[in-house]
Order: C-alpha cells, then structure tokens, then sequence
C-alpha cells in the first residue's frame, strides 16, 4: 500500500503540474491578447474622487506600445487639451494656454487629470515577458471565471514593480485582476478587467478600474467605448507639431 | 555762533507752529530707526538661523545638484572618496541624501522631499539624535510647518512611497519621532528628515550623499567631484530679499520724511516773507545778505536737532522696548518661504542711528537753504521798509 502511494502521488503531482500551461506560455498568450500592430480607440475615464465623480473622454491613436497620441474631447475644461508619447518622452497640449510642455522627472508622478493613473504608469512600456519572470501559483474562481493566478517577478533591476500577482482568464488568455506591490512587498495599485469582448479575433477587456492602493477614493474607471486594432494612422500624428493643430 | 543764537531765539518765538514741526520731524526720526532696526534684527536673525540650521559654514554640492530645480535631484548623488569621507569622521563636513518621493498623510498623496541624515551630526542645529533608530521601525523627523500642512505629530505613522535608484517602487511607513520648530522654511516645507543610512539602503544607494554641510572647523574648498559653495553664495538670495525689503521701507519712512521736511520748507517761506524788515536791518547793521541766508538756513537746522532731542526723549525708552521684547509678526508671516522668526527683534547699531542723524538735519538745512536763497537777490532799501518783493 505504500509503495503505490509513492507511486501514485508523484504522478498525480506531474499529470496535474502538466494541465497547467507553463506561466511564461500563459503571459505570452496575454501579451498576444493586449498588443497589437496599432489600435485606435474612444474613451471614458471616471474618476472617483472624495467629491463625487467625473467623467474625461478622449479618442487615443497608439503604434505598438512605444507611440500614443491621445486628445480630450469632453469635459469642456479639458476639450483640446493632448497627450503626445514618444518612447520614453511625453508632451501635454494646453489650448487654454496654446502651450506644449513636456512632462518629465516629478511631473511624472503627477496624477493623469487627477486619475488614479500617474503619468510614470503610461510611460511604462516594455513587455512584461521582457521584464518579468512569471510563476503559476495556483487557481482561483474570479467572477465565475477560471483564473490562472501568476506571480511575476523582476528580472531586471530597472522593474517600476518589483512583484506583481495577475489572474489571467484560463480560457480567453486575458488579465482579470493584476496587484502591484512595492520591492518591500506593500500592495500599491490594482487594476480590475471586466467586459470581455471578442474583437477583430482577440479577447480584449474594455473596462479596467485602477485603484492606487495608498489613497483614499473609489480609483478610476475607464472605459473604452470604440476600439479598432490595425488601422491606417497617419504618421504626422506622432509628431509635436500635430499637438498644436 | 551768533546765527545759532538767533536762530534759536526766533523758531521758539514762533511758539506751536516750531513744535509741530519739530514733532513731526522726530516722529520721521523715530520711524526711520526703528524700521532700519527691524530689518537689521531681521537680516541678523534670518542670517544666524540659516547658518545654524541649514548651510553651517558653506556647502559642498553634487555638481548637478540645484535645489530650485527637482528635476536635478534624481541624478545629483556621489559616492563619497575616501578623502571626503575622512572629513565626514573627523566632524568637518556632514553628509546629506536628497530624493523625491509621495507621502499619503490621511489618504491623500502629496509629494515631499526625503532628507538623509546622520543622527549623530553636530553640525547642523537640526535634532537629529531623534532619528537613532527605534523598534525596527524608521523614525522620520518633520518641521512644524510640515506638521501642520500633513497634520502629523510625534508618534504618528506616516506612509510614504518613493522609486529607488533603479526607479523600482517601494513604500513603508516612518514613524514621526519629533516635530521641530525652526525659522528656516526651506528644511522645513514639504521636506522629511530620515536616518541617513535607512535613506541610502531604501534608495540603494550605499555610501553616497547629495551635498555635505561644511562645519566650523572646515577648511578646504572644492573636493572633486563636489564644489563647495560659501556662505555668501548661500545666503546671497536672503541678502536681496532683505534688501528690497529695506527699499520698500525706505518709500513709507521717505514720504514721512517728506511731509516733515515740507512743514519746515513753508515755516521758512512764510519767514522770509513776514520777516523782510528784519533782513532789511540785518543788512543795513553790516550783514553780507550770504550771511543773513546763513542765519535763515541754521534756523532750519535748529529745527531738526530739536526734533532729535525731542525723538530722544520720547524714542530712547520705545526703542529699548521693542528691542527688548520683540515685534511679534502675524502667523501667516512664517510661511512665506523665507526665514522669519515668529517675533523680530530690532538692533539699533550706533552706525544706524548716527547715519539718521545725519540724513534729517542734512535734509532740514538743504530744505531750509533753498527758500533762503531768496534773501540773497533782495534789495535791503525795499526790505527794510517792509515791501513786498
């Protein structure tokens, strides 16, 4: 009776260790889901702060994850108002002022529009693959939904995030739940995905709700109300001079 | 000495019309002293406070540090050489570690500056011994107007997030081990100080520094790669902002002096013209008319030396008062952004007070000479028999 229990244990630990697909295949398949070519979409960004809420739309033109061109369209105080991203750079258009300033060192960690979003959390675009070592650690039931549960650690020492935990939907490959944690382990941000839906042949969330984790608040709800990936987007978009126009 | 004589005998002749002259003057008089004192107790005290608390005998900086521009900041930090470091044991020079980082007093952020530095140091006034470390936990110490703003005191935890060298996240809680009271808000605003080391380990950067504060004893200057900036440099904005502080003051005190002066300018227009017979007989004993407007203009200076007796009498006790207890100022005074103690106390220098004795009967004489010019081109016939010219 022992000898099949050693046996059996450690076939039953493989045949199950098997089911699960490898954490980097799983995070490969996510980034497949979440990047594309290039992607154009509309926006509603609620922000819920102590003094109720606040509705931002805007309509964002993206290349892959380097190049991001974004213009306000409501609430009338911020109409017109652009955000243009460059690699590692990043310019704001005021029409209230006709001016373009450039958003760098401690202006990054400026709110976006007084988001839960700061603009250093934009500015973050490498791949998680490149970035990250990831580590299946377990299952978990999210919504009714299947979650593999990942735990991604830094493999280089330049991460924003030294830890992060995302529950990726077993059967669309798409992130449900992600939780950001500082080098000394404390929870910093959590982004919730909701509203699945299938476009152009890919899983894509259309509701994401970031909460940094330290302030007081509801986090910010954004919603992407119109999205098309792979686009003909014009070139002149990402340049300075289409900020002014 | 006979023009002295006369002059006296005449302005107390005039009786109440000289005693509002002279009162007003030595009002001037007074004002003058005591607000050049203020801004000397002011200069004096903002001077010994910046010194004591923040830029001790100079600073040696990070050659790209610029503390007006935090953009600097993150790349403005130095292992320090040996040769530094042999100075930091010896007590000559004290390091400190700049970073920018998002504390979140009661659930909101706001972002602040962390300060390093050694408990042990004797350089600076700031009490640093606050910062030895206690139960594991990181002790931080903040200004009182620091303290206000995230309404913290001692005791309270403080949650703060910051991105190391590498720019990783990372974030605990300090516990405030004191709160202290100074006038130099540029330590204090938005500013917290830590231990040191615990600043360089959380932003792993092991054995470097921003900036040193140079002691008494230091003696060197520059020490590759820092540069050292002196105390004049360091000090220099807070000499033009006393400066100009000064200039404003001069205008209140100068339209006062104005006023004053333009009492004893008509008192010596009116003489001149009520008193022709006078200058007639003047001349006609054997006066040159230079020495008749000689007469006249030490009459205008007579006014002012009463004044200054008068302002003596009544100034001395006042001033020795607010020197000796102070001028308190407003409370919102202290956050201006600049050093200014909660109560002012004036120095009346001997330099100060002499320089305002010359500056009123100079400027009585000038005003009292420039009616008098007018004796000059009379013609004694007329004057003497009291015709108007």
């Amino acid at each position: 009776m022992k000898n099949i229990a050693i046996l059996i244990f450690p076939a039953l630990f493989l045949f199950a260790f098997g089911l699960a697909p490898d954490a980097n295949e799983i995070l490969k398949k996510v980034e497949e889901n979440m990047s594309s070519k290039n992607r154009v979409f509309e926006s509603e960004m609620v922000i819920h702060g102590r003094r109720g809420k606040r509705t931002i739309t805007a309509r964002t033109y993206s290349v892959g994850d380097k190049q991001s061109f974004t213009e306000y369209l409501s609430p009338a105080r911020e109409a017109g108002t652009k955000m243009l991203k460059l690699e590692n750079q990043l310019w704001i258009y005021s029409p209230a002022t006709d001016r373009t300033i450039q958003i760098s060192g401690h202006l990054l960690r400026q709110s976006v529009m007084g988001s839960d979003l700061s603009y250093e959390d934009m500015m973050d675009d490498r791949k998680l693959t490149e970035v990250y070592s990831a580590k299946t650690i377990g299952e978990e039931v999210l919504d009714g939904r299947k979650t593999y549960v990942l735990e991604l650690t830094a493999k280089v020492d330049d991460a924003a995030y030294n830890r992060r935990k995302m529950w990726v939907d077993a059967e669309r490959y798409v992130p449900l739940r992600e939780d950001l944690f500082a080098k000394g382990g404390q929870l910093l941000k959590r982004t919730i995905l909701s509203n699945v839906q299938q476009i152009e042949g890919r899983w894509f969330p259309l509701t994401i709700v970031f909460k940094d984790m330290l302030k007081d608040g509801g986090g910010t709800e954004f919603r992407m109300t119109k999205v098309q990936f792979n686009q003909d987007i014009p070139a002149y978009l990402f340049t300075k001079a289409a900020l002014k126009q | 000495m006979l023009a002295i004589k006369l002059a006296f005998k005449n302005i107390i002749g005039a009786g109440f019309r000289t005693f509002l002259n002279i009162a007003v003057l030595s009002f001037a008089f007074v004002v003058i002293i005591w607000h050049n004192g203020v801004i000397d107790g002011w200069n004096k005290q903002a001077r010994r406070d910046t010194i004591e608390w923040e830029i001790g005998r100079g600073q040696l900086w990070h050659p790209t540090f610029d503390p007006l521009d935090f953009l600097s900041y993150q790349d403005a930090h130095a292992p320090l050489s040996e040769t530094v470091q042999a100075l930091v044991e010896e007590g000559q020079l004290t390091p400190i570690l700049i970073a920018q980082a998002s504390a979140f007093p009661q659930g909101r952020m706001q972002g602040v500056i962390l300060k390093g530095i050694d408990p042990g140091q004797k350089i600076l006034k700031i009490p640093s011994g606050l910062l030895e470390a206690r139960n594991g936990q990181i002790p931080a110490l903040i200004g009182s107007r620091m303290a206000d703003d995230i309404r913290m005191k001692e005791g309270d935890q403080l949650l703060i997030r910051w991105r190391d060298k590498n720019g990783t996240f990372d974030a605990l809680e300090v516990i405030i081990a004191g709160v202290f009271d100074c006038n130099v808000p540029t330590i204090d605003g938005g500013q917290i100080w830590l231990p040191l080391e615990s600043l360089r380990q959380m932003l792993n950067m092991p054995g470097e520094a921003t900036l040193l504060v140079a002691g008494e004893n230091y003696t060197g200057g520059d020490a590759e790669p820092w540069v050292f900036r002196s105390q004049d440099y360091l000090l220099a904005d807070l000499d033009l902002i006393i400066q100009s502080k000064k200039g404003g003051g001069a205008i209140i005190y100068g339209l006062l002096l104005v006023i004053a002066l333009l009492a004893i300018f008509d008192t010596q227009v009116l003489s001149i013209f009520r008193r022709q017979k006078e200058i007639g007989t003047y001349i006609a004993l054997g006066m040159t008319r230079w020495q008749v407007v000689g007469i006249f203009t030490v009459e205008g200076s007579v006014y002012s030396i009463l004044a200054i007796l008068l302002g003596a009498l009544y100034g001395a006790p006042l001033l020795w008062y607010t020197a000796k207890v102070g001028w308190a100022l407003p409370a919102a005074s202290t956050d201006m952004g600049i050093s200014i103690a909660e109560r002012i106390y004036p120095v009346y220098g001997a330099g100060l007070i002499a320089a305002t004795i010359v500056l009123v009967v100079l400027a009585s004489t000038i005003v009292s000479f420039l009616p008098a010019r007018k004796i000059a081109r009379l013609n004694p016939t007329d004057a003497l028999k009291g015709k108007i010219q």
